[in-house]
């Protein structure tokens, strides 16, 4: 078994700042992730994009190429095309490429893999044709494809984003539907002082809503009941405002509720999380340097709390400097002495988070969805089914897949974990944090048999190379 | 490429080779992400759910979301996780399950 002081789990700003600070510093470091190219998904296919490309999704995409580049002159094993399907509390890390399968020992762990939207369990969600605002803008990073006669709706800045650069390409949304309201704003403001220290990203949303309104794109806030109409793909969007109800026909709808991070592999390890209240998710808990409850593993960046790209890069360069230390490559003094001003950055880019928090806020509509309301993509599960099942006495998320298989198909609960905890909180009156969330068991993503099989394969060749 | 297809491309390859789904000839960039492939050439239904053949498509891009599968030589695999290579044979996944067996 291949053996390095670090595994780093995910190629996105995090993983790679923490890769370039670690090698830096003299460590050995595997590097992991599941695209053919590093970058994530802020930063997907940066390397590659074109200037056409890289002009429409502006300089806070191009940014990511310095990252890449750093990571290129550095001395890191970067696996690409890599499936991490099993992480161990000693370090090991089982992963698959093109499918054989190989066993990695790390003496620590870094796991960056980042964030995933959050579910929108609406009426037609489950349509071909609806997709996340974030996979619309990874099809114009890696595709180069912008969205024809789309809607974007939901709540969150980086709809704004999306919006502004389908403009820049010349394919205006027909409309931008957002869910947030005017007292959510108005709720957001105590937290306006404090944001001031993030001004530059406050700059940027009021430049990206004068484009959006100088390109004479409908725009309505406050909407609710939203329902994504078509047979074997979307049709149209229909929604009410003030009342009011509007159909608006479309090929394409964008969702997006704000993004959560991705707790697979924090939850495999069982490592202790916790809910957050402001942000609506559950985060692995990690002290300041991004340690775990476990002493060989590490989470940063997004997977630990959303924080948004910069952020993640420095708790990158945080957790490596940590690991170095834990190491015995620096002195304590010379880890403070390095992490000093990263976490001063770091200070000023959370700024602004928690006025967007209170400001974009998740709808109730995908809070609380109505009952005939697919909830499980997978196993094709209801709101309604689950309230049921808690009125049969099912407390917790585990016990809801063995009433009705939420959370057992291939996304293994990705994408309806946090509906099923919302719904039995509100159904049984307990916490979040109580609820609980799906036990995640290995492997992460479904690997075949013959993968499995090529493990022992790879374990005799190493081991036949060491005699 | 298609007239159907929700997608415009802003930068198009010209490096191309043929690939197949169910039964029909398509188009294709050589090295690119299928899923994308497959949306820019006007498909949006990939697969039908095994539960009650609903029809799905791309939803996530991003490999979290497992409504892209399509079979791939017998196997089951995600589109936006795959390159397009010449020669693919593709197939809707669960395709018996639909709701109209054309």
């Amino acid at each position: 078994m291949t053996e390095v002081d670090l595994v780093i789990v995910g190629a996105g700003p995090a993983g790679m700042s923490a890769a370039v600070t670690a090698a830096e510093i003299g460590l050995s470091v595997l590097l992991l992730d599941e695209q053919p190219a590093a970058g994530g998904q802020i930063y997907r296919n940066v390397a590659k994009a074109d200037e056409t490309r890289g002009d429409i999704l502006g300089k806070d995409y191009t940014y990511g190429l310095e990252l890449v580049t750093a990571m290129r002159s550095a001395s890191i094993t970067h696996v690409t095309d890599a499936t991490v399907w099993k992480i161990g509390e000693d370090g090991t890390v089982a992963y698959s490429v093109n499918g054989k399968a190989s066993l990695v020992q790390g003496r620590k762990v870094i796991l960056a893999t980042g964030a995933l939207e959050r579910p929108v369990p609406i009426p037609g969600w489950t349509l071909p044709g609806v997709m996340t605002a974030g996979a619309a803008q990874i099809l114009l990073k890696q595709s180069g494809l912008v969205a024809e006669r789309a809607v974007i709706c939901g709540s969150g800045p980086l709809i704004y984003l999306i919006a502004q650069q389908m403009i820049r390409a010349g394919k205006p949304p027909l409309a931008i539907i957002e869910t947030q309201t005017k007292s959510d704003l108005l709720n957001a403001m105590r937290h306006l002082p404090h944001a001031l220290r993030g001004w530059r990203y406050l700059m940027k949303g009021a430049k990206l809503l004068s484009e959006i309104k100088r390109a004479g794109v409908m725009r309505v806030t406050g909407a609710e009941n939203l329902e994504i109409e078509g047979d074997t793909e979307v049709r149209a969007i229909a929604f009410t405002h003030r009342g009011q109800t509007t159909r608006i026909q479309c090929n394409l709808v964008l969702l997006h509720q704000g993004v959560v991070p991705n707790t697979q592999a924090t939850r495999s390890l069982r490592l202790e999380h916790a809910w957050s209240s402001a942000q609506r998710c559950f985060h692995p808990i990690t002290n300041e340097w991004g340690l775990s409850s476990l002493e060989t593993v590490y989470v940063a960046g997004d997977g630990a709390g959303i924080g948004g790209a910069k952020a993640a890069e420095q708790a990158g360069a945080i957790s490596a400097l940590h690991v170095a230390f834990a190491l015995g490559f620096i002195t304590k003094a010379d880890r403070d002495k390095r992490a000093a001003p990263i976490l001063r950055l770091q200070s000023a880019e959370l700024a602004l988070r928690p006025f967007l928090d209170r400001a974009y806020p998740p709808s109730d509509q995908v809070l609380k969805p109505a009952d005939d309301t697919v909830i499980c993509r997978c196993e094709e599960v209801t709101a309604g089914d689950i309230r049921a099942y808690a009125r049969l006495g099912c407390t917790g998320p585990n016990q809801a897949k063995a009433f009705g298989r939420s959370g057992m198909g291939p996304c293994q609960g990705r994408y309806c974990g946090l509906t099923v905890t919302e719904l039995l909180s509100q159904e049984t009156g307990t916490t979040p944090d109580a609820v609980g969330s799906y036990h995640i068991r290995p492997p992460l993503k479904p690997i075949t048999l013959g993968e499995l099989a090529t493990l022992e394969q790879t374990l005799t060749d190493e081991t036949k190379g060491l005699i | 490429m298609n007239n159907a297809s929700p997608f415009h491309n802003i930068s198009p390859s010209d490096d191309l080779v043929t690939v197949t789904f169910d039964g029909i000839e398509y188009i294709l960039p050589d090295g690119a992400n299928l899923a994308a492939s497959l949306l820019e050439a006007g498909l949006r239904y990939f697969r039908n759910t095994p539960v009650s053949g609903a029809p799905r498509g791309p939803f996530c891009m991003m490999g979290a979301c497992y409504d892209c599968l399509v079979e791939i030589d017998g196997e089951t695999r995600q589109a936006c996780m795959t390159e397009v290579t010449s020669g693919l044979k593709i197939e809707r996944a669960h395709r018996d399950k639909g709701l109209e067996n054309d």
